[in-house]
């Protein structure tokens, strides 16, 4: 079930609100983001997202663009609205 | 009076929170400040006095955490700990306040005195938020200041407080949690000493470390922050410490510690932030059209289209002026000097080799200063960020983060600059690769050349051929990075055969599989610390392997996109000034010098003074080079040896030209219609101005561009290869334009 329903980043639906579920990237790409607060179970909001892969979303306060090779490795959680 | 001991300041914070405006406001330096992340690349002092207090102010690299992974983070962290830094000022976005109190608690726990300076007052109010600046130091137990760096407000009693806060800890901490049922072993209750507390696992682990690391007899005059770093296992701590801690820290408690803090943030934000989320709207409505899917693209050239039509339209109408000035200068000079009876040699010089070159270059003043304006609004505002993330997908296809447009776009004001800029990519191939690309942005030091010769050859369209510069210069750029990217794709995908680190990386990625919701998302978790840290790197450099082979960035964007705000005066003020009073001098010693050396080798020649250029050292030199350039119809000596004396400065170009031609000002509407009666003389028509207009936007950058890529990029040979590069495509190029265009026109 829970598979199912995880998505990445670049799936997401502007707009939507989503839950972080975990991320497989290069370690200081992974500690940068988890610095800036996206962690487990943060909610983001998702506010742009790109054919090319780039995503613009909200996390903690802070508006963080990510390419589509970052986008891709960070997994989601089931779309709350 | 008795002098104190001068106090040591570091200002510590995220990248793009205003330090460096905050650092200015106090020194008076000019630093450059920009709104976006990355600017202050290493850390720089400054002396000031304050009653009779004496401060060293140590601007720090922009930082988001204080963990050992990246350069930055390194610097400060160590900055903070080894050295005597008295008192550290967090300067904290106080418009984004959430994610700023993440570095500020990370800074608590290193110990030493900490004053927060909540920046950017003026936009929390801006957008109608309120800050509770009575609750906010109960519940972080450190002095809270309002600031405004660039309204210039606070920085009195910021100051002041830092004076009076270097050995004191506020007694006023306050956020005790009683109904909170604790099964804790705790000896004391860690609500009254620190603001932040971990959950009863954490800090018992914290005790108990403590106590070993003190029976062991490490010494520390920080227990718990070792204790911490040891529980998130940092390698730098884990190396120090040197103790087999296993049985204590029995995996990496890193996600639990950031997760805590991230808590207890939000506990502070719930209760001090007031109206949080009225006016956040606004960046994401303007952010809506400029970062939008199709129209995002589009928007960023017409805002660069509307950039130079001001410089070029705006900038020549104020030119018309400086040479009216100019013109009745010279005159008068040369009447002066005739008057005193100067020898004819030296009021030559002083008349055709320095007013006219120097003088010439100052003309295109209100150009560059347009220019650097709009360039200074678009940083200022926060849009270049966005560029980034606007350019990221087509960056992407030549092998470059959208980052690396920044840089690139700056490189229209100055390629020195932007080579410095290109520092905030962390990939060394991405940073080379941008480096060698950005002397292909034309500078604004060719842009006296562009309109010199458009507006001689190209009548009502000479915008249009100026503008076609720009388009002409990004498109060779971005096939040199398309080139790059190729073979180094191809050089990686070699590389691969020998195929170890995937295996690696193969292993790691099956033993994470997928992650499942909820599930730690540090893979590899359960092994130590260093070979966690191996897998990482193994996976990263496959993850670099892969994405390199498939012909795209190992450095995928990651940038963080400020608030929009209106641009602020001072702070454009200091950053067009810079410049503006680089260009002035440059002109007073470089274009200075030049136009001296350019007239002297004219005037001179085997046989002494000449009075036919024809006979001068330059002539030679010139008929020298003039058969190679001649295949780009530009195989005039005097153009040969305007172009090498274009080294010096691409103005110089423009300055030579005059000289060289014996025009009094060439940028002047008589000078314009004498030079280019004289060039269709020698059949020089706008196919030939068109080629040379190519072959100046794409030969070797200036000795000072050459001098910054030398030290960038930390290699002769790599510097070498950018000029023979440059030179041989500036040659092609025009080559090819010229040739083409004689078959069609």
């Amino acid at each position: 079930m829970a598979a199912k329903e995880m998505e990445n980043l670049c799936t997401a639906v502007i707009g939507g609100t989503y839950e972080v579920c975990g991320m497989e990237l290069p370690r200081a790409t992974q500690m940068r983001l988890t610095a800036l607060g996206l962690t487990a179970g943060t909610k983001i909001r998702v506010l742009n997202n790109k054919r090319s892969g780039s995503v613009i979303f909200h996390v903690r306060g802070t508006r963080l663009a990510v390419g589509r090779k970052i986008a891709e490795h960070i997994y989601i959680g089931r779309k709350r609205t | 009076m008795e002098q104190e001991k001068e106090l040591q300041v570091g200002f510590v914070g995220n990248p793009n929170c205003g330090k460096t405006t905050l650092f200015n406001a106090y020194t008076g330096a000019r630093l450059k400040v920009a709104n976006w992340p990355g600017v202050t690349v290493e850390k720089k002092e400054g002396a000031l006095k304050y009653h009779k207090h004496q401060f060293k102010l140590v601007d720090l690299p922009g930082i988001y955490s204080l963990t050992s992974y990246t350069m930055e983070e390194k610097l400060t962290r160590q900055f903070i700990l080894n050295s005597d830094v008295d008192v550290i000022v967090d300067v904290a976005d106080a418009s984004a306040l959430e994610r700023n109190l993440y570095l500020t608690l990370q800074l608590i726990e290193l110990g030493k005195p900490v004053v927060l300076a909540l920046n950017m007052m003026d936009i929390v109010q801006e957008r109608g938020m309120e800050i509770d600046l009575h609750r906010l130091p109960e519940m972080l137990g450190i002095p809270c200041i309002p600031v405004s760096a660039r309204k210039r407000s606070g920085l009195q009693i910021l100051i002041h407080t830092v004076a009076h806060h270097k050995e004191k800890r506020l007694s006023i901490l306050e956020h005790q949690h009683p109904d909170q049922q604790s099964t804790s072993r705790h000896k004391h209750n860690h609500h009254e000493e620190f603001a932040m507390v971990y959950d009863d696992v954490i800090e018992d682990k914290i005790d108990e470390l403590t106590e070993r690391m003190k029976a062991a007899g490490f010494v520390s005059p920080n227990y718990r922050w070792h204790a911490l770093k040891l529980l998130e296992q940092d390698e730098e701590i884990m190396g120090q410490v040197g103790l087999d801690l296993s049985d204590i820290i029995d995996r990496s408690y890193e996600t639990d510690i950031i997760n805590e803090k991230y808590d207890f943030i939000e506990e502070v934000i719930e209760e001090c932030l007031v109206n949080k989320q009225t006016k956040a709207a606004f960046t994401d409505r303007v952010d809506r059209l400029l970062t939008h899917r199709y129209l995002g693209l589009p928007m960023f050239l017409c805002i660069m289209a509307a950039v130079f039509f001001l410089t070029f339209f705006i900038g020549d109408w104020l030119k018309g002026y400086f040479e009216e000035f100019l013109e009745w200068f010279s005159g008068k000079a040369a009447d002066g000097l005739a008057a005193v009876k100067v020898n004819a040699v030296l009021s030559s010089l002083v008349v055709d080799g320095i007013i006219s070159g120097v003088g010439g270059i100052l003309t295109f003043l209100p150009n560059i200063f347009i220019l650097f304006l709009a360039l200074a609004f678009l940083e200022d505002s926060g849009y270049m960020s966005r560029v980034a993330y606007v350019m990221d997908g087509l960056m992407g296809k030549l092998g470059l983060s959208g980052r690396a447009f920044i840089p690139m776009v700056l490189g229209f004001g100055c390629s020195v600059p932007a080579v410095m800029a290109s520092r905030a990519l962390e990939d060394p191939t991405d940073r080379r690769r941008t480096i060698f690309v950005i002397p292909f942005m034309s500078c604004s030091a060719k842009l006296p050349v562009y309109v010199l010769f458009s507006e001689m050859f190209f009548g009502k369209n000479a915008m249009f051929a100026a503008f076609s510069m720009y388009l002409a210069g990004m498109a060779v750029g971005i096939a040199t990075a398309f080139v790059m990217s190729r073979a180094g794709g191809q050089k990686k995908a070699e590389d691969e055969a020998e195929g170890q680190t995937w295996k690696a990386a193969g292993k790691v990625s099956g033993k994470s599989g997928s992650p499942v919701a909820g599930q730690d998302m540090t893979f590899a978790n359960n092994v130590s610390g260093v070979e966690e840290t191996k897998i990482g790197a193994a996976v990263s450099c496959a993850f670099c392997k892969k994405a390199c082979s498939r012909r795209e960035t190992a450095n995928p964007l990651l940038i963080e996109l400020p608030e929009y705000k209106t641009p602020n005066a001072r702070t454009i003020a200091i950053y067009v000034w810079d410049k503006v009073r680089d260009y002035l001098t440059k002109a007073g010693t470089t274009i200075f010098i030049a136009s001296i050396l350019v007239w002297f080798i004219l005037n001179f020649g085997p046989k002494g003074l000449v009075g036919d250029m024809g006979e001068s050292f330059g002539a030679m030199v010139g008929r020298a080079l003039a058969p190679v350039l001649s295949t780009a119809g530009i195989g005039l000596w005097q153009i040969a040896l305007a172009l090498i004396s274009g080294l010096a400065a691409k103005e110089v170009v423009v300055s030579s030209i005059s000289v060289l031609f014996g025009i009094g000002n060439a940028g002047s509407p008589s000078g314009m219609a004498e030079l280019s009666a004289l060039l269709a003389g020698m059949g020089f028509t706008a196919l030939n101005a068109y080629a040379l207009m190519v072959f100046v936007l794409l030969y070797t950058p200036c000795v000072a561009t050459i001098a910054v890529i030398r030290r960038e990029l930390g290699s002769v040979k790599w510097t070498a290869a950018t000029i023979m590069y440059q030179l041989f495509i500036a040659w092609f190029v025009s080559t090819v334009v010229y040739q083409a265009g004689r078959l069609f026109l």
